[in-house]
């Protein structure tokens, strides 16, 4: 596999963002093109119930401190999931004006006008209570793990949150695509719970640079925002060939090189012809990644068929413009080599039979069908594993490897809070989902360390 | 966080925003609602003579996408039975002692049913009476309402009536109907007002059916004319407010005045401040969106405070008032030209058909710097508009109708003359006035060509 070989101008087309920020006129016009609803169904749509028409008509009365402090209210991750949510299925895609054959508000670009408008300036809009004198550890600082500590600094308590990576940020540092969030914006929006009073430690991680016996007893409580694990193996011959990587490093290296300039991507490597194991949103972002690299020819592999496939529409629809190809219905059975190199993706024709126990058709493969795809990179999105360690560590009830929690997002043990990816069995894992989980648990801790208090 | 209270007359309330006397003040669900939502005060719909209301009672004034770029009614003052209303009224004040709450009245013109009047809205426990001599249409013709407000002896007479028997603050609404609001101010500042409130509705027709050739709004085939407000009124509501600024009691803020029309935004009510104002009523814009507005007006009226550094609303009051000035007060010499930036204009070529045909032909269509006639140009390039800076007068069009921020600046440039001011000049020359020959000589002495 050579590197990208791409001129600065190409990268700079190809790694920019796609939706550019909107002017002062361009926001103005929108925001005044909201109806204002009363009880609107965008502020339902929403998982962190942002007041949307509020936001929006603060922008057209020209109080874009005003609107970007509601923002943040409902929801402290809120500039990036002005970049990262789903917005089609979310606000927008419940706008009213959808049901008048109108475009809706572009409300993710007006909700990323604001916060950029705030962070630009620096400014901590919030209220800090006084300290209580009370603590709280954190793990992970992801969105949840971020969301729940800033909550809980606003209410007075001393918050810190150990991330055993060397960047903060979780996911929106390491796993969101360049294109939609650059590095820069994770990192400010971390500085920006920093500056509500939390200390975020990194490379510290639980169980190895601090036990968990030590945070049960230096702390009043504990929250756990730590994720998912690693990418899975496949589990087939030729796994560990030069030339197989995982989707999530092999988005985390483009983060961290654009980190230092977009000059950087120049230096990673990328195959001619490169395969993408799976289509979920990874990895779609990956074959996004891979084509605009350089590579000549990117195919997805998945073993059902697009109608199945868990990437969002718009993701798909996306992802057909890069000219990157799909092949449904095929499952790799071998990655081949020589001289220990990736040369090519044994698969197998596969067709759906009966549901399984999740009501999806289950793929079965047609015997004598097995054909070669010639490919010199592999990226394998199969998914994350649970993590297990934390979970055993705490001796926490799991249900499928995720950790149960109860409706205030309590776990089995009584002084343990969880949310984010580690919690969700059910439902789709997206940052503004992992951002409420840290709304609530905030609120659940702070209830029961102010009952107890009470009944001392 | 600044601080938005104010004492109006002495009437306390803990922001300046107060509901208008109008539609959203009809009850006390209503008003209720406005207090749990955070408005600093509300003037209940006036109260007063009997009356019945006709069905189809709003017109709007649908302009460019906007809804309601004006709203005008013919409802009349409130029907419920004034019992109903007086109880409700002293319901809400003991529910919201901190709350600004005034009744405004409108009662036939007799000093004894007046005092009556004044002692039953004073059993109420309401805070201050509000005179509404404004209504422009049902009340007037019963020689009440506006009918008051247009003679400035009435307005007086009946003023002194309300304020020798109340003892809680009366303030004095004006109408807009008259040709100069001074008089009729400085008519309740005779009555012994304790404040006034402007401006009440504007007389108005909104428009008309073009298909079924009816008046809007239509009631059984036939309309008339109604009270005018919304955003359309605000410039109308501010001239006046600045005109009554110049009479000593307010300018000097001595009597307060509260402000109205067109506030739909905090922008609109820091402009009201800044003339005079020291509370604020809406109506409009809670007919359309509902109380819940008031948070973005304490808001954004809040952080603008805060980044001009002033600790409290009190600090901004008036603040624009003595740039007032009447027309002879300006410098003649003072000029501006507009500058075009190349760099940010898309070349709609608004600005070039604006001046050429509304203005003053000072702004070229040019191509390579030289200036083409589109009529008649064939080329592909793009024509850039220019002005001609040694004939622009500096009448502000171009930059208005541009449709790009900061594309077109008004750049004050070194004036040609020394200051002087059209009072000055034709004090000295008297002559130039009214002889053309006088005016050219003193234009060619004075070096100003008109091209």
């Amino acid at each position: 596999m050579d590197t990208t070989n791409l001129t600065l101008e190409e990268l700079q087309t190809r790694f920019t963002e796609l939706k550019p920020p909107m002017s002062k006129n361009e926001a103005r016009t929108e925001a005044n093109r909201c109806l204002y609803c009363f009880d609107a169904p965008c502020i339902k749509a929403c998982p962190t119930s942002i007041d949307v028409p509020t936001f929006i008509r603060k922008i057209s009365t020209d109080n874009v401190l005003g609107s970007a402090k509601t923002i943040l209210e409902a929801n402290l991750m809120g500039a990036t999931c002005s970049r990262v949510c789903p917005v089609e299925e979310l606000c927008e895609g419940a706008c009213v004006l959808n049901a008048e054959n109108e475009k809706p508000i572009e409300i993710g670009r007006l909700q990323r006008y604001a916060t950029d408008y705030l962070y630009e300036r620096d400014i901590q809009p919030f209220d800090l209570a006084e300290k209580n004198g009370k603590k709280v550890a954190v793990i992970g600082a992801g969105p949840a793990g971020l969301t729940c500590a800033g909550e809980l600094a606003k209410l007075g308590y001393d918050a810190t949150v150990f991330e055993k990576n060397d960047l903060p940020g979780g996911l929106s540092t390491y796993g969101i695509v360049v294109m939609r969030e650059p590095i820069r914006v994770a990192l400010e929006e971390v500085e920006f719970v920093e500056k509500l009073g939390v200390e975020v430690k990194t490379n510290s991680e639980v169980g190895a640079d601090i036990s968990t016996d030590a945070l049960l007893n230096d702390y009043d409580a504990v929250f756990i925002g730590a994720g998912m694990g690693k990418v899975p193996n496949l589990c087939i011959p030729g796994e560990d060939l030069e030339g197989v990587t995982e989707a999530l490093s092999f988005i985390a290296e483009t983060k961290l090189a654009e980190k230092e300039g977009l000059e950087q991507l120049r230096n990673l490597p990328i195959g001619k012809h490169v395969a993408v194991i799976g289509a979920g949103n990874t990895g779609i972002d990956a074959a996004t990644i891979a084509k605009r690299l350089g590579a000549e020819r990117v195919t997805i592999v998945y073993r059902r068929t697009d109608l199945e496939m868990p990437a969002y529409t718009f993701e798909y629809d996306f992802i057909k413009n890069e000219r990157v190809e799909f092949r449904f219905l095929t499952q790799p059975i071998e990655i081949l080599g020589e001289n220990g190199k990736v040369v090519g993706l044994k698969c197998i024709r596969m067709e759906l039979g009966e549901a399984g126990a999740d009501g999806r058709r289950r793929p079965e493969p047609v015997e004598g069908s097995e054909w070669v795809l010639g490919c010199d990179h592999v990226i394998k999105a199969i998914g994350q594993e649970k993590l297990r360690g934390l979970h055993e560590a705490f001796g926490l009830e799991t249900e499928k490897g995720y950790i149960k929690t109860d409706e205030q997002l309590r776990t089995s043990n009584s002084k343990i809070f969880a949310g984010g990816d580690c919690i969700r069995l059910e439902g789709e894992a997206m940052t503004v989902t992992a951002a409420e989980d840290g709304k609530i648990a905030a609120r659940s801790i702070h209830q029961w360390l102010a009952e107890k208090e009470e009944g001392k | 966080m600044a601080d938005l209270s104010i004492n109006f007359a002495g009437v306390r309330s803990p922001n300046p925003f107060w509901l208008a006397s109008a539609p959203p003040t009809n009850s006390a669900y209503q008003v209720n609602k406005a207090f749990e939502q955070g408005w600093g005060g509300a003037v209940w719909k006036t109260i007063g003579t009997p009356v019945l209301n006709v069905s189809s009672r709003y017109g709007g004034w649908e302009y460019n996408g906007n809804k309601l770029a004006a709203i005008n009614n013919i409802e009349l003052i409130s029907d419920r039975p004034l019992a109903v209303n007086l109880r409700e009224i002293a319901e809400v004040k003991k529910l919201w002692p901190d709350r600004a709450v005034v009744v405004s009245a409108m009662f036939e013109s007799d000093p004894k049913v007046w005092a009556d009047a004044v002692k039953r809205i004073e059993d109420t426990g309401a805070d201050a009476i509000e005179l509404n001599y404004g209504c422009p249409h049902g009340m007037s013709e019963r020689g009440m309402g506006s009918a008051v407000g247009q003679v400035p002896e009435y307005c007086t007479m009946i003023t002194e009536w309300v304020t020798s028997v109340a003892n809680i603050p009366v303030i004095v609404k004006l109408t807009p109907n008259i040709t100069d609001i001074k008089p009729p101010a400085r008519a309740a500042v005779a009555g012994k007002a304790d404040a006034i409130s402007l401006i009440n509705t504007i007389n108005s027709v909104i428009g008309v059916d073009l298909d079924s050739f009816q008046l809007k709004p239509n009631v059984g085939g036939k309309g008339g004319h109604g009270g005018y407000a919304g955003p359309a009124v605000k410039p109308i509501a501010l001239s006046m407010l600045s005109e009554v600024m110049q009479i000593d009691e307010f300018g000097g803020q001595t009597l307060p005045v509260s402000g109205m029309g067109g506030i739909q935004t905090w922008r609109d009510a820091a402009e009201f401040l800044l003339l005079g104002a020291t509370s604020l009523q809406v109506c409009t814009a809670v007919m359309h969106y509902g109380f819940r507005i008031i948070e973005d007006l304490t808001d954004g009226l809040s952080n603008w405070l805060d980044e001009k550094g002033a600790a409290s609303i009190k600090e901004v009051i008036g603040a624009a008032v003595p740039k007032y000035s009447a027309f002879n007060e300006l410098n003649l010499s003072y000029k501006v030209v507009a500058r075009i930036d190349e760099a940010k204009c898309i070349n709609c070529n608004l600005c070039y058909i604006a001046c050429d045909e509304g203005a003053h032909q000072c702004i070229d269509l040019t191509v390579d710097g030289a200036k083409i006639n589109p009529s008649a140009y064939t080329g592909s390039a793009k024509p850039q508009p220019v002005v001609r800076e040694d004939d622009c007068v500096g009448c502000n069009l171009c930059s208005l109708v541009c449709p790009v921020d900061g594309c077109i600046s008004m750049v004050e440039v070194a004036p040609e003359r020394s200051s002087v001011t059209w009072g000055e000049i034709t004090q000295k020359l008297p002559e130039i006035t009214t002889n053309w020959d006088e005016m050219k000589k003193y234009r060619e002495k004075v070096g100003i060509d008109i091209h």
